[in-house]
């Protein structure tokens, strides 16, 4: 019996040399030291034993299980690790494929353009303002100061709905409603879609966006739309961008001011965006002028204001090198996709 | 407006002031430039020369070699074919290496084996015409009438000379003149301006004699005319040539050219008739007769009507007022006696005219922004002044002014504190009065200011500031930032709304589309519209572009399918498109149409739409679901919906969230599909923005989490085709009661094993309760319930 022992524990340590899968180890469990195994039949044997050997061959016996079950323990780590391993290595996938990303769309440049705008204004207390795109010749001319024979009412330049309706050509329509709607302080913004008689070509549309600003109060002054503007043109253009205001003319506003900015492209070297002239007219604004005041029922000997309008196309364009408007309404996904 | 540099130097001395300052002072003062250019430009290396002999090519019959003084050591040697180059003649040289307009290039060469040593050049290789070198030949060399060998023909031809262009504002018609813009810099350098009033010549005898003037209509203001007899047309002098040229006007003739000389000076239009052709010896200023019909002097027939004003004799009119002059009173090489008529006309009359007729013409372009009537004094003096200089002819006595109501000059009293309030700045009065005294503002004893019948702009405080401000300088107003009380700053629900919509679509896979709001009508024949459609009825532009932009849209399903279209046209396989747009519903009248007097409801839609493969009604159901059940956290329902036009009767939907209907959702109708060349199916939904708004947003409240495991069942049922998954699901709800918390579609089976008719439909239950396990007796009754329903009320039969 102790012949078989040893046997049973050589060729046990020889069999798990050779084993390399887990199958393989809980076969060779079971059939060594299972209920049914090579060592429960050895085992048996223990009745036919005289009463001093038992306990020696118990003893040998229990030796040679734990023996077993410790090189079978060890084995099945080794084992476990190899397959771990084999696992890992068929399982190498190459990191560089493209990922599986879940669609995700853009908005319109447009929009890009108004909301940051919006975000800009609103962080410096301005309410976001609406009005009608159809509206009274009213807002749109008459409490702008616009004389009645002034050019842009002609029928050349604005489209009209009756002979005191029209589609709007600013969104300046919206300061005059405001501030009948209001009483000063007033802050506000107005971005919208406005329409003019012009034909369709690369810079210009019968249908644009604008966005308009206002502040009325007491004291305010060219210098707070300075103020005001430069900071804007700050926080759009960048930090480094310099500012021009040059006089102009609008019928709302007096003074008037044209700003252009410092060519973000060349810095104000001198470049092709910038024709060589190293600024960009931007926008147009002014000092709100005493007749509109007046005209919206706030007392202009009191209040002043200022006001001022730009375009988003013009701004989207520039900020994204878009170099035809028509991009901007005709909607391939192809252009869409890019912002 | 052109100003040519030298001419503005005649009245304000900038000699010492170079382009580039000019240009940049002058624009930060309010004239704003467009460009400089030089007269010059493309001209280089080509100078003066003096035919020394000329002699016959021997290899040719109509070269000539010419040996030429360039004012060199040596002579040149140049082969030309033109015939008219004699001995002495001075001509232009192209030398070796030289350069004309547009871009071409002359080196010394051979000319039938004869080497030519540059070129002699015509008038049209130097850029110009007849017009600007009356004395010189179409078909020949430029035989010159001055000039020293060597000297840069630019000079000789008065074309060294930078010329601004300027973009002139409306309210400052006094700046389309070179006086006007010689006031603006003599200010803007704060240097004198060297403006006489122009000599008035006497003349000879009495206009009287020849004319008398009445004025009929309230659209003349003032009309001047003086008379000049024995007049001898010829070409201008070099001199006032080349400042026409300069200025971007053809010159004419000598009485031509005074009219526009005088224009291009002072701002003031300008006529001359002549005066052999008038019927009669009365002009008369009136309104034309409806349908009168003149020839102006473009050639062209004039068809005229009632409210344009024309210049007339007792029979004819001679001339459109303000716009034209007629074909039948033209200065001609033959005219004797010339009227010069100055006179002013409404603005607004001339530039309705202007536009009605299809002419612009630099004399309408200046009368419409409004021209005072005191300037028409000195352009008729000038003029006359002119005509004596040139010796054009014999001035005759006498003036003839109508002038019925005279303007006074304003005065407007200077509020110096509120100049500085608006300005944000702290100048002195006597400051401002500086300024004010250089744009000719003149201070009366009584502290107000006088002004000049050029500055009608100026009318109030504002006004002044303006003047105060640009000559102080924009960029030298302190920049401040203003600090009234800050107000709350919100958002409108619908303005968050739209904001959250973006952040879904996007989230979503939806590109956002900008499309034109206007459309044409024939759009709503394309989503097969019924032709008693109320979305038919839309606001109309009565001047549009085009038909295809004649209506405000009242849906805005069509400018989505044209963009779907526009995108499979260009072969974009797929596109998920959206757009929260603008339609406008108009009010209707008692007769039930389109008031167009009153403002448009403007309502906002959000505007989905999908085509590509893979795309399903039930794709974009899905995206509909998802974007209102997160704005709102209400899950919204959709019933079949089989009488939309515009939508698959067989797979549309209505939606609603609770009870508010909020849209419609499908896939486009065949027909539709048609009309816009669909080769791939399209789906589309229109969600009204108010709607959601209105159907509120619940907000979430916690639902105790059960701690207890979920028993799951599994339910197939057999059922006709008729009955709807909504319909099978609610059922399955009310049965179970509240034990049951999810029920999910996972199957729907239709094929060979499957009756006809009939469909498979399989869902699984998910049984829970917060308070315990729940057992299987208890499933087992809810199930039992279930099955017992499905039967009950859809004839769903429990497949085995």
């Amino acid at each position: 019996m102790k012949q078989q022992l040893e046997a049973l524990r050589a060729k046990a340590v020889e069999t798990l040399s050779s084993v390399n899968t887990a199958a393989e180890l809980e076969e060779f469990r079971v059939k060594v030291l299972g209920k049914k195994g090579e060592l429960t039949a050895i085992l048996r044997q223990m009745g036919s034993l005289s009463a001093e050997e038992r306990p020696v061959m118990g003893a040998l016996a229990n030796e040679v299980r734990a023996y077993i079950e410790g090189e079978l323990a060890r084995v099945s780590a080794e084992v476990e690790k190899k397959a771990v391993a084999a696992r890992i290595a068929a399982e190498k996938i190459d990191v560089t494929e493209p990922g599986i990303t879940p669609k995700l769309g853009k908005a319109h440049p447009l929009t890009l353009v108004r909301k940051e705008l919006e975000n800009i204004f609103t962080s410096m207390g301005f309410m976001v303002a609406e009005g009608p795109e159809v509206e009274l010749s009213h807002y749109n001319f008459d409490a702008l100061n616009t004389p009645d024979d002034h050019p842009a009412r002609d029928m050349q330049d604005t489209f009209y709905i009756a002979k005191d309706v029209l589609l709007r050509t600013q969104t300046s329509s919206v300061q005059a409603r405001y501030m009948e709607a209001h009483k000063p302080p007033l802050r506000m913004i107005c971005p919208g879609a406005v329409y003019r008689s012009d034909a369709v070509d690369a810079t210009h549309s019968p249908f644009f966006h604008q966005i308009e600003g206002l502040v009325v109060d007491k004291n305010i002054s060219f210098g707070d739309l300075k103020g005001t503007l430069e900071e804007f043109a700050r926080l759009f253009f960048g930090p480094e961008t310099r500012v021009r205001f040059r006089p102009h003319h609008f019928p709302f506003t007096e003074p008037s001011a044209e700003m252009d900015v410092s060519c973000f492209v060349c810095g104000g070297k001198g470049c092709r965006l910038c024709k060589g002239e190293g600024f960009i007219e931007i926008l147009g604004a002014g000092v709100v002028h005493p007749n509109v005041l007046r005209a919206c029922g706030i007392d202009p000997d009191v209040y002043s204001g200022f006001a001022f309008g730009m375009g988003q196309e013009r701004l989207a364009m520039l900020r994204y090198k878009i170099d035809d408007m028509r991009l901007l309404f005709e909607n391939d996904v192809r252009f869409l996709e890019q912002f | 407006m052109v100003l040519p540099i030298k001419w503005l130097n005649q009245y304000v001395d900038l000699s010492d002031v170079d382009n580039a300052s000019l240009i940049h002072e002058l624009t930060m003062s309010g004239s704003k430039v467009e460009t400089l250019e030089y007269l010059g430009e493309g001209i280089e290396n080509v100078v003066v020369g003096r035919a020394v002999s000329v002699e016959k090519h021997p290899d040719s019959d109509h070269l000539n070699i010419c040996k030429i003084d360039v004012g060199g050591e040596n002579d040149l040697q140049i082969v030309t074919g033109a015939q008219n180059v004699t001995v002495g003649a001075l001509v232009p040289v192209a030398l070796n290496g030289s350069e004309l307009p547009g871009g071409i290039k002359i080196k010394t060469g051979k000319l039938r084996g004869v080497v030519s040593e540059g070129m002699l050049c015509s008038i049209a290789e130097l850029g110009l015409t007849l017009h600007e070198c009356p004395y010189a030949v179409e078909d020949g060399i430029l035989i010159l009438q001055n000039g020293t060998p060597g000297e840069d023909i630019k000079k000789t031809l008065g074309l060294d000379e930078y010329c601004i262009e300027f973009e002139i504002t409306p309210n400052r018609p006094d700046c389309l003149s070179v006086v006007g813009l010689a006031r603006e810099a003599a200010a803007t350098y704060d240097r004198p301006l060297k403006l006489e009033p122009p000599r008035r010549p006497e003349g000879e005898g009495s206009v009287a004699d020849y004319l008398s003037v009445s004025i009929e209509s309230k659209l003349c203001r003032r009309y001047m005319a003086r008379a000049v007899k024995d007049v001898k047309i010829a070409p201008s002098p070099a001199w006032l040539r080349e400042r026409l040229h300069a200025a971007g006007v053809r010159p004419i003739n000598n009485i031509v050219d005074i009219t526009n000389y005088v224009m291009l000076e002072y701002g003031q239009p300008m006529h001359a008739f002549d005066y052999a052709c008038l019927d009669g010896s009365a002009i008369t200023v009136r309104t034309a007769a409806e349908g009168e019909l003149m020839n102006t002097l473009d050639g062209k027939e004039r068809k005229l009507s009632a409210d344009m004003l024309v210049i007339a004799d007792s029979k004819k009119p001679v001339a459109v007022a303000g716009v034209m002059g007629g074909e039948n009173s033209e200065i001609t090489e033959s005219t004797k006696t010339v009227i010069f008529e100055s006179a002013n006309f409404d603005g607004t009359s001339v530039r309705l005219t202007s536009r009605a007729l299809g002419m612009r013409t630099d004399s309408s372009g200046r009368f419409e922004k409004g021209l005072p009537p005191e300037l028409a004094l000195p352009a008729i003096d000038r003029a006359c002044e002119l005509v004596e200089e040139l010796g054009a002819g014999t001035v005759v006595g006498g003036l003839i002014d109508v002038y019925p109501d005279k303007v006074r000059p304003g005065s407007i009293k200077p509020d110096y504190k509120r100049i500085n309030q608006l300005l944000g700045t702290e100048l002195e009065p006597e400051v401002m009065d500086g300024y004010f005294a250089r744009v000719g503002l003149e201070k009366l004893v009584d502290g107000s200011l006088e002004i000049p019948y050029w500055r009608s702009d100026i009318e109030c405080t504002a006004d002044l500031a303006e003047e105060v401000a640009r000559l102080y300088g924009y960029g030298n107003i302190p920049t401040t930032m203003f600090d009234s009380v800050a107000e709350v700053v919100t958002t409108t629900p619908a303005q968050e709304l739209r904001n959250r919509l973006d952040e879904l679509c996007t989230g979503l896979g939806f590109d956002e589309t900008v499309t034109y709001t206007f459309i044409s009508p024939k759009y709503y024949d394309k989503i097969c519209l019924p032709a008693d459609s109320v979305l038919r009825k839309s606001v109309k532009i009565i001047n549009p572009l085009g038909e295809d932009t004649s209506v405000m849209r009242t849906t805005a399903l069509p400018s989505m399918l044209e963009v779907a279209a526009y995108n499979q046209n260009v072969r974009n396989a797929a596109a998920s498109l959206y757009e929260i747009g603008v339609v406008y519903t108009p009010v209707l009248g008692e007769d039930g149409e389109v008031d167009p007097e009153a403002l448009p409801a403007e309502t906002r839609k959000l505007m989905l739409v999908k085509y590509g493969a893979g795309e399903s009604f039930f794709t974009l159901k899905g995206v509909v679901e998802a974007v209102l059940e997160r704005v709102t956290g209400i899950a919204p329902s959709f019933t079949a919906l089989s009488d939309d036009p515009s939508f698959h009767p067989g797979r549309t939907a209505s939606v609603t969230l609770g009870d508010i209907k909020v849209g419609v959702l499908g896939e486009i109708a065949p027909a539709v599909a048609d009309n816009y060349g669909f080769n791939d199916r399209v789906y589309a939904a229109e969600l009204d923005i108010d709607s959601i708004v209105a159907a509120g947003s619940k907000k979430p409240s916690y639902e105790k989490i059960s701690r207890f495991p979920a028993l799951l069942r599994d339910i197939a049922v057999v059922c006709d085709e008729a009955v709807t998954i909504a319909e099978l699901s609610d059922t399955i709800r009310s049965a179970a009661g509240k034990l049951l918390k999810k029920v999910e579609l996972f199957d729907i089976y239709r094929g060979e094993r499957m009756e006809k008719g009939k469909k498979s439909v399989a869902f699984s239950l998910s049984f829970a309760d917060e308070n315990g396990t729940v057992e299987d007796t208890r499933a087992d009754a809810a199930f039992a319930k279930i099955v017992k329903n499905l039967e009950s009320k859809h004839g769903a039969i429990l497949r085995s």
